[in-house]
């Protein structure tokens, strides 16, 4: 079947099988390969991407459910200019990544609990991200990143 | 000021972050264009003999290139002959690799030994076209009674290797039956402590590309050594040089990708034989089922001493569960038995153990590797010790602690420590933790009756770490003519940070900035001689190959300086904060490396080098876990974890904290959640991560690190290795935390994981035991 999608702002028509799992569909039709499989049961969240800028697990949403919608990776959160995205900048400083598997859906996870919630606690960061799986952090630096890109969304807001 | 020590942010960073790693599955290397997809058709059964293979329905399929059986592998060599030992020999210990009749296939020949074993591959153009025809083929099994525990193991009434008459593969020599060494113990506690199966786990499962190109295989595979990798490769039947092993970006180890697993020997050898390039790339599903898996040992121990809390005599007899291919002998309980007694001076101890055959994943190394089982268990000993005589925990650790002085210090198992302060990091945890305050405040609930009742666990732990210290590591450093530099390294990073940690080396020794130093590893063609990263051996072994290298490279550029300044080599000097070499006392005149180097052969200065140290080291510290249980529903919640941990001086303590806080996540994983489950016709019931219960943000809290800095003098920096301390302390701290809370109810132990239900029980039987 034939959908048209538009990743990362830009517009990609193509056919596919009608099975095509979106996460396929970014990873080998778009050749986006950020975002990552991680399991096969909607557990893990490595395949985390913004729908509509809602996140939502594309190992469970077929590429056809994301036709006519838009859809944000990981490659598509920088600026124009290359800056990164707070909270890409706060994995960095808060060295909230080792062999950066998690990352790409940790940090689109991130993006989005943040704007759900722009000030979180503690306590609400870490059920937020209850469904995405970390087995090099312990979390304890993904936890402080969030917090961190938090604040910092909000000084920049403020400031605007 | 050195960088050295200081707080660095990672430079592998800002790539992961914007454009994502490049794994496996998203290199599009152009040798690579083209590859089929493999889908591996595995045994759904865990013990059975093959009376047929028909891949006829699938051959029908569109999109599918072959179906491959051992059939098909008859252009494999020969393994080499095993030599038969001599008929006097003693049974065999430690880590000999096991030949017939134990031998491991690659394909299943005519037998199969634990669900998820490869019996057929279908190579296909596409992923979903390998999924569909995968299914097709059709395998008849003749069942065969199944081995699905230690007990059914050891009654040997079925056989997984009927020629070797036995399931016990391997054993060690230590005797574990002489009583007298507990003669005259006021105190002594007996009984069993599990340390259950666990999945490694890593993001990133296991994944293979292999392409054959004019007599020349390459093989990238997600692996913690390229170079080990290249020698076990070498199976399919092509030596060393005819191949190159790549690793490119590898999404998390954790033991179970020392070397490649038989998968991926697999791919190489399809690649050639079917002329055309193979990728694979397993699902979570089959990793949970085939990747090797962790701990598995079932430990029964004696522990006993003084009514003031002196610990007399220990022992600890381990049987190792090692699924159904004995993949790594009897290495893991050698390694348990050597750390059996632990932190303490111990005046008599006992260990020993066997390696038993079932039907259920090979068992291999997971962070820690035989460490985390000696300590988990010595430090629960020690709590049901302590509670038997009645004296507090803290006080029986400091009463037994091999005291600063004795250093170097041999255990009575044989375990050369090189230096450590227990005390001191027992110490540092009470203070931090406030252990009087926490004492109190759980006296408090207890006498108000609370529902929910407050548990501390303390636990101390020494570990080994780069056992195989003689092996070394390799480093090549290069400084070039436009004066950047290139560090080489036999060490593999997958997410520890050695491109960052290793810069900082050569940027300290040479002043060459860290954005001018590129570090390259996991390529075989670039360095063919290396040994990995495992063991927590990076940076004392790795680390200090780059350092040699680079004063080496040092020593060889003021040969060169002094030559361009017309001066004796002993005038110059090279200054490490500004990169720039001097005549000394003439701070005018200067040289850049630029120049330097240019001097050079080939504008290039190079140092290529092996670094060995005599012995391993021996890391220590201690964990406190605070955790609540709610006594009517035996849920645990862990509320706080404390550390002090010591590896010696530190490089870059972000690397160094990422390291503690991955170990105790996974430590308090196990003691809390985590166990692969089997049924007893060895049918697994973890084998997705909708059943495994894998650790998350929700259940941990935010770790609290304190430490000290103790060095050695088995390499020139200090250093220890960090990377499993964390799961060998979480675990019993965690362990002896949950148990704590409920002891003052008559609880004695729980078994790991201590899950709801498995508390619960506990309280209940203590209720029934106690009326």
């Amino acid at each position: 079947m034939k959908v048209e999608l538009t990743v990362n702002g830009k517009d990609i028509t193509a056919d596919v099988e009608d099975r095509t799992l979106l996460v396929h569909f970014l990873r080998d039709t778009a050749d986006l390969t950020a975002t990552n499989i991680g399991c096969d049961t909607t557990s893990c969240g490595a395949c985390t991407v913004l729908l509509d800028g809602e996140s939502i697990k594309s190992c469970t949403v077929l590429a056809a459910q994301a036709d006519g919608r838009s859809v944000t990776t990981l490659e598509g959160l920088a600026s124009d200019t290359g800056e990164m995205h707070p909270v890409q900048r706060a994995f960095h400083t808060e060295h909230g990544l080792q062999c950066g598997y998690c990352t790409p859906g940790m940090v689109m996870a991130i993006v989005s609990m943040l704007k759900e919630n722009p000030s979180p606690t503690e306590a609400e960061v870490r059920e937020g991200l209850e469904g995405n799986i970390c087995r090099c952090t312990g979390y304890h630096n993904i936890v402080q990143a969030a917090l961190t890109a938090a604040a910092a969304i909000g000084a920049q807001e403020a400031a605007q | 000021m050195s960088i050295l020590g200081t707080r660095v942010i990672r430079t592998e960073d800002p790539r992961l972050l914007t454009s994502g790693g490049v794994y496996v599955d998203d290199l599009r290397e152009p040798e690579l264009a083209g590859a089929v997809r493999a889908t591996f058709v595995r045994s759904p059964v865990a013990h059975a003999l093959i009376t047929g293979i028909d891949a006829s329905a699938a051959l029908e399929q569109p999109g599918v290139v072959a179906v491959l059986t051992v059939a098909d592998m008859t252009d494999l060599p020969e393994p080499p002959p095993v030599e038969p030992p001599a008929d006097d020999a003693p049974p065999a210990e430690g880590p000999v690799p096991l030949g017939p009749p134990w031998s491991e296939p690659l394909l299943a020949v005519d037998r199969v030994r634990f669900v998820g074993e490869p019996v057929a591959l279908v190579l296909t153009d596409s992923t979903y076209q390998g999924e569909d025809a995968a299914e097709l083929v059709s395998v008849d099994y003749e069942q065969l009674p199944a081995v699905a525990s230690i007990d059914a193991a050891l009654a040997g009434e079925s056989l997984l290797y009927p020629d070797a008459g036995t399931n016990v593969c391997t054993q060690g020599l230590g005797e574990c039956t002489d009583d007298s060494i507990f003669a005259g113990c006021e105190v002594i506690v007996e009984g069993d402590v599990v340390n259950q199966r666990v999945a490694c786990l890593p993001m990133e499962g296991r994944s293979t590309a292999a392409a054959f190109v004019n007599g020349k295989l390459t093989v990238w595979t997600s692996t913690q050594n390229a170079q080990i990798s290249r020698l076990i490769l070498t199976a399919i039947g092509l030596p060393p040089e005819a191949i190159r092993v790549v690793a490119p970006d590898v999404g998390g180890g954790f033991g179970a990708k020392i070397g490649v697993d038989r998968e991926s020997i697999i791919i190489a050898w399809a690649a050639k034989h079917v002329g055309r390039p193979v990728r694979w790339v397993e699902t979570r599903s089959e990793n949970l089922l085939a990747m090797t898996q962790g701990r598995a040992q079932r430990h029964h121990i004696k522990i006993g001493g003084s009514r003031d809390g002196h610990i007399k005599a220990y022992r600890l007899d381990v049987i190792q569960d090692t699924g159904a291919y004995a993949r790594m002998s009897g290495f893991l309980p050698m390694l348990t038995n050597l750390m059996a007694p632990g932190v303490y001076d111990i005046p008599a101890v006992q260990a020993g153990y066997k390696v038993v055959l079932t039907n259920a994943t090979p068992i291999a190394a997971y962070r820690g590797a035989g460490r985390p089982e000696a300590a988990a268990t010595i430090e629960r000993a020690v709590d049901w010790f302590a509670s038997e005589a009645g004296v507090d925990p803290a006080v029986v650790r400091k009463l037994n602690f091999i005291q600063p002085e004795q250093f170097p210090f041999v255990t009575k198992t044989g375990a050369p420590y090189d230096t450590g302060d227990y005390e001191a990091a027992l110490d540092k945890v009470l203070v931090a933790a406030d252990y009087e305050g926490l004492r109190e405040q759980q006296q408090r609930r207890r006498d108000a009756g609370d529902t929910r009742q407050l548990g501390i666990g303390l636990a101390s732990y020494v570990e080994i770490t780069a056992a195989d210290a003689g092996a070394g590591e390799t480093a090549k450093v290069e400084v070039h003519d436009n004066g950047t530099a290139t560090v080489y390294t036999g060490s593999s990073a997958h997410g520890q940070g050695h491109h960052t940690a290793f810069a900082m080396i050569v940027t300290a020794e040479l002043g060459i900035p860290m954005d001018k130093i590129e570090v390259i590893h996991g390529d075989t063609d670039l360095i063919p001689d290396g040994i990995g990263t495992y063991a927590s051996r990076s940076l004392q072994l790795g680390g200090s190959a780059v350092q040699k290298a680079a004063i080496e490279v040092k020593d060889e550029a003021a040969r060169k300086a002094a030559d361009l300044f017309e001066a004796a080599e002993s005038d110059v000097e090279l200054d490490s904060e500004t990169g720039m070499w001097h005549i000394k006392g003439d701070p005018d005149k200067s040289l850049t490396w630029s120049q330097v180097a240019s001097a050079a052969d080939e504008g290039l200065i190079v140092a290529n080098v092996r670094f060995t140290a005599d012995r391993p080291t021996f890391p220590f510290g201690t964990h406190l876990s605070l955790v609540e249980v709610d006594t009517e529903t035996g849920k645990v919640t862990l509320l706080r974890h404390v550390t002090a941990d010591d590896a010696g001086p530190v490089l870059n303590p972000i690397l160094l904290d990422g390291q503690r806080h991955g170990g105790i996540a996974q430590g308090a994983a196990q003691a809390l959640c985590e166990e692969i489950l089997y049924d007893v016709d060895g049918n697994p019931l973890t084998s997705t991560l909708a059943d495994y219960a894998a650790i998350t943000a929700a259940e941990l809290p935010s770790f609290e690190l304190l430490r000290s800095e103790t060095p050695t003098p088995l390499n020139p920096m200090g250093v220890k290795g960090i990377g499993e301390a964390g799961t060998i302390g979480a675990t019993p701290a965690v362990h002896n935390a949950v148990i704590d809370a409920v002891s003052y109810l008559g609880v004695r132990h729980i078994d790991m994981p201590m899950t709801p239900e498995r508390v619960w029980t506990a309280i209940q039987q203590a209720k029934v035991s106690a009326q």
